[in-house]
């Protein structure tokens, strides 16, 4: 935080403390990885019996099998799909709302932002059957299948962060300076030019911020996934259980698997992760 | 929520000309959102809330329309905590309660010291911080099987260490049933959600004034008094919506014990939520479950609401 | 505060304008209609070694029912931990498959959903008449005085699975035909550094199955004449401790096997850790994990004493799938047809081979095929010592609390506490209060 000519050296034994605690954090952190990367680089015989630290030999093999045992392929396209769609949406509404929100005074607002917020606090298990009804009902009503597609999924998760999504991004715009969008308005714009050529650009690390938050509930949803997917359309967070379902469990196939899914996530999330914490100081922490 | 920034009716943009169409536009922009919610939450809970009131067992849910309305039978078999159905929830709820606590507590604390020790900067901070936040990106059931791999009984790594190497416990211990089950849960918890309080934590450090700190150090304030008198009160608006967030997201949390445990986790670490869904799914009586999530959802607002009343007094009074 | 009530107020008075025009009731037909003859979606359960196996096995004979009738199946393989889930959501949707397995142990309780078609004496003509099916299997399809809820498709049974090569080292010349002898030979075989016996302890299912038999060799029944929970009559609750002392008391069964659920037993006897396996119709699993046939013997489970038989000699459940048809189906000729098709001696013989089961056709299980040494131990296992678990419409809640309080059980032995009449007596009593009042 502070720059290198801060004019106070922390003491010692601060920087002593420093090390251990995160030294020890580092290890807590890192020791699940390491298993992971280590287990899915090991010959079945090794991950069948008492642990090992080092693999008895290194295969590439579990990285193969995975494919095969699993339509590991399409649960990836899937979730692929399924999150990235959800992500897209729930952004553009959150923008939308968000804007409403910070740029508007009208009656309704604060049952607007309390109701939908507070909706963040519902258990999943109480709406999971009624919604499921929900879907089923529109279905028979419109030929709309939303029960068991991917549209229905991504209707679905897009909605469990779009309370996040709209909380913050108020908070984001609201720190953008209206004067922008005066300006914008003056120069002739209407309120959406005004939105997206001004107000958007300038929040761009907390939209990001949004979009990874998105992603990863998309991502790694299990209990919606398990009762609204089929064959055909199963994400990944029910897909892999598949490894463990079977009458062997291919330990060093799951940990290949699990590292497989995660890597988009993981890389994608650290990659961005300047914006989060940017997006995040100026929405959300604000 | 909290954002509503008194003015801004001024400052609405007048120059458009149309009157309705100004009144209408903030209507419009919410319609997606108001719509969503409204389809995937609040009808959806409304229709969890009648069918609390149903006797919606196997004989009913081919067209739970017909299932015959049972009042508040559903609620009474859900509270009555002489029966085992009641003393089951009872305890679930207890587990629960414990177990946000400590999770909520451990998250809020390595995070925050986590953030406060890398405040300044120091050789391999930025890879430190990209590491830390691992574990929050991973998915939540790759990151829980491979604990599960971890602490299975004959062949994790946990006894491995513990009990072959460290010689610690004279014999294996079970962590996936039994009483450890708890500790095993609420490690693999914390391990997954600190880095949200520590990511949150961080980003509000940011947002202190370097002049604070610059000023006390003047004064001669040491790093403990800079802690107790300038980092943990401009913290205290980030603390508490993180607080809320973490205590709702722990108490609601599915996917971890699910995944750590399966459809039925051991007495020790039964969690509400698992809880339900199990009374709900594996017995097959969606009417009970119903009245048990409706209970959960009205303790949930209970808290939320006094949390908020207890903590937001003497702040931001200009808001309300 | 007030802005929160108003917010609730809102939201609710808005949902429910929107749920009195958007819900009705889940299904809309009844009975099934022909609206869509051309096509069939099949759930089938998992029962090889992957859910790539199966579709290996039962893919070919789906063409073969398309080149036949003209009728495309759509297979849908779906993992055990997702089928119940998966067929409950059906029901309550009517939004479903046409045809689907369902373990036969279900049958009373889906039965009682009304969400499968009703197998009467003309749909019953239609597939060639209730008589070709073995008795032992038909039991196992419903409410007794009602018309069966599904066709049986493939029947198991329990064995006793043994390591001939552990058992020789061990100088055990046959296999043990009671409990007693289990116990003694385990004590030889644990002399060599083996361990004895596996168990499935946190798997719900496996639990239930070996309790019921331990029970009925006790001489008692888990539910009274007349449908209601008994968990707590001295017969069960001797049988429950039996089995949770064979790993607490006699310790054949090795502590770590409590935390078992996903079949790691049966890899640990393929493997050769293990010298003794409790399983039903193992022979395929075991050779999908590179266990040799020559390797293993199989005898029937082991009685009190005696020779297997009826009542107190029952020594396995009647375990199996079956096949239903569900009433929303939009193609109910063809669903008929392709049950007809399964259960035809062609297509019995190909299935069961492949999944080392044995046909409920009389006509399929006089084959050739399915007298080997290990078949027909299986057979006479089904033909005389096999009970049906209880057809009462509360069985799956059943598997649920029972199962789950000894799986309890057995994470007390685990953990090192004592097992006693008292405290599994009070686990099956708590269990029976779970169950839903009459």
């Amino acid at each position: 935080m502070s720059s290198p000519s801060s004019p106070m050296a922390p003491p010692r034994s601060f920087i002593w403390s420093r090390r251990i605690f995160l030294t020890l954090l580092t290890g807590f952190v890192l020791l699940p990885v390491y298993v992971m990367v280590s287990s899915s680089l090991k010959p079945l015989a090794d991950v069948m019996g008492k642990f090992r630290w080092l693999p008895s030999g290194l295969t590439i093999r579990p990285y193969i099998d995975i494919w095969s045992t699993v339509p590991l392929a399409r649960y990836f396209v899937n979730s692929l799909v399924v999150a990235g769609a959800a992500t897209v949406l729930s952004v553009v509404i959150a923008v939308f709302s968000a804007y409403a929100v910070s740029r508007y005074s009208f009656r309704g607002k604060r049952v607007f932002t309390v109701t939908v917020l507070s909706t963040q606090m519902f258990p999943g298990i109480l709406f999971l059957l009624p919604l499921f009804l929900i879907y089923v009902n529109i279905g028979n009503a419109t030929g709309i299948a939303l029960f068991g597609s991917r549209g229905g999924l991504i209707l679905t998760y897009l909605t469990f962060s779009l309370p996040f999504s709209i909380w913050m991004l108020i908070g984001y715009f609201d720190s953008v300076p209206r004067d922008l969008d005066e300006a914008a308005l003056v120069d002739g714009c209407g309120p959406l030019g005004a939105l997206f050529r001004v107000v958007v650009p300038a929040a761009i690390p907390g939209i990001v911020a949004v979009a990874v938050y998105a992603f990863m509930t998309a991502w790694g949803e299990v209990l919606f996934a398990s009762v609204m997917t089929n064959d055909t359309t199963r994400t990944l967070a029910v897909g892999l259980q598949g490894y463990s379902t079977l009458n062997d469990v291919y330990w060093n196939q799951i940990m290949a698997a699990s590292l497989v899914v995660s890597v988009p996530v993981v890389a994608g999330f650290l990659l961005l992760q300047r914006y989060l914490v940017a997006g995040l100081t100026a929405g959300a922490v604000k | 929520m909290h954002k509503n920034s008194p003015g801004s009716a001024e400052k609405a943009p007048r120059r458009r000309p149309g009157r309705i169409r100004r009144i209408a536009l903030p209507y419009l922009l919410l319609l997606p959102a108001l719509f969503l919610e409204l389809l995937v939450h609040l009808v959806p809970m409304v229709i969890g809330i009648v069918m609390s009131f149903k006797e919606l067992t196997q004989f009913y849910i081919r067209d739970w329309g017909t299932a015959p309305w049972s009042g508040f039978d559903n609620y009474k078999v859900s509270v009555d905590f002489d029966a085992p159905v009641g003393q089951d929830l009872l305890h679930s709820f207890f587990v629960t309660v414990v177990f946000t606590i400590l999770s909520v507590s451990f998250c809020w604390l390595i995070g925050t010291a986590a953030a406060v020790y890398m405040q300044d900067n120091f050789r391999g901070r930025g890879i430190l911080r990209a590491l830390f936040l691992v574990p929050y990106a991973l998915p939540v059931y790759a990151a829980v099987i491979t604990w599960v791999f971890m602490f299975q009984h004959d062949n994790g790594l946990v006894n491995h260490v513990l009990h072959d190497q460290l010689h610690i416990t004279s014999k294996p211990s079970f962590w996936l049933i039994g009483d450890n089950s708890f500790y095993a849960l609420l490690i693999v918890h914390v391990w997954k959600g600190w880095p949200f309080a520590f990511l949150i934590v961080m980003a509000g450090l940011q947002n202190i004034p370097k002049e604070l700190y610059e000023a006390a150090a003047l004064d001669g304030a040491g790093m403990v008094q800079q802690l107790r008198r300038i980092t943990l009160p401009s913290l205290r608006p980030v603390n508490q919506v993180l607080v809320l967030v973490l205590f709702l997201w722990t108490f609601n949390d599915f996917n971890t014990p699910y995944v750590l445990f399966g459809k039925a986790a051991p007495e020790a670490a039964d969690l509400i939520s698992v809880h339900i869904y199990q009374a709900s799914f594996v017995t097959w009586n969606f009417g009970t479950g119903s009245a048990m999530s409706v209970l959960l959802l009205l303790f949930l607002l209970v808290v939320t609401g006094v949390y908020l009343a207890l903590t937001s007094r003497g702040r931001r009074t200009a808001d309300v | 505060m007030r802005s929160i009530r108003a917010a609730a107020v809102g939201a609710v008075t808005m949902s429910l304008a929107l749920a009195a025009t958007a819900c009705g009731g889940g299904s809309s037909t009844d009975g099934g209609s022909n609206d869509s003859p051309k096509t069939l979606t099949y759930w089938a359960s998992n029962q090889g070694a992957s859910i790539a196996i199966d579709k290996k096995v039962l893919q070919p004979e789906l063409d073969k029912f398309q080149k036949q009738t003209g009728i495309k199946v759509k297979l849908e393989v779906v993992p055990w931990s997702d089928l119940l889930n998966r067929i409950l959501t059906a029901t309550t949707s009517g939004q479903g498959p046409d045809v689907l397995n369902i373990g036969n142990t279900w049958s009373a309780s889906l039965q009682a959903t009304g969400a499968l078609l009703p197998w009467d004496a003309t749909n019953f003509g239609k597939i060639g008449g209730k008589d070709r099916f073995v008795d032992s299997a038909l039991g196992s399809t419903g409410a007794e005085g009602k018309d069966p809820a599904a066709v049986p498709l493939y029947s198991m049974a329990y064995a006793l699975y043994y390591n001939k090569e552990i058992f020789a080292d061990a100088g055990i010349a046959k296999p043990p035909t009671t409990w007693a002898e289990l116990v003694a030979d385990g004590k030889k075989i644990q002399a060599k550094g083996k361990s004895a016996l596996g168990a499935e302890g946190a798997n719900v299912s496996e639990n239930i199955h070996h309790t019921f038999v331990f029970a009925k060799q006790h001489g008692g029944e888990f539910f009274t004449a007349g449908g209601k929970a008994d968990f707590t009559n001295d017969a069960v609750v001797a049988g429950v401790k039996q089995y949770v002392d064979l790993m607490a008391k006699d310790k054949v069964i090795p502590t770590g096997d409590a935390e078992y659920a996903q079949n790691q037993s049966v890899s640990d006897f393929a493997k050769g850790k293990q010298a003794m396996l409790l399983w039903q119709s193992a022979a395929a699993n075991l050779k999908s994990q590179g266990m040799a046939d020559d390797k293993y013997g199989i005898a029937p489970v082991p009685v009190q004493s005696g020779t297997p038989g009826t009542g107190a000699q029952v020594n396995s459940m009647v375990a199996g799938i079956n096949l239903a048809v569900f009433k929303n189906t939009d193609n109910l000729d063809g669903s008929t047809k392709f049950v007809k098709f399964m259960t035809s001696d062609a297509e019995q013989k190909i299935l069961n081979t492949a999944y080392s089961s044995i046909p409920p056709v009389k006509a399929a299980q006089e084959d050739a095929s399915f007298n080997s040494a290990s078949n027909s131990v299986l057979k006479d296992t089904l033909a005389t010592s096999a009970a049906a678990l209880p057809q009462v419409a509360d069985e799956s809640q059943f598997e649920t609390a029972v199962g789950t309080a000894v799986k309890d059980l057995f994470a007390d032995v685990a953990a090192g506490r004592a097992v006693t009449t008292a405290s599994v007596k009070a686990k099956l009593e708590k269990a029976q209060q779970q169950m839903p009042a009459k």
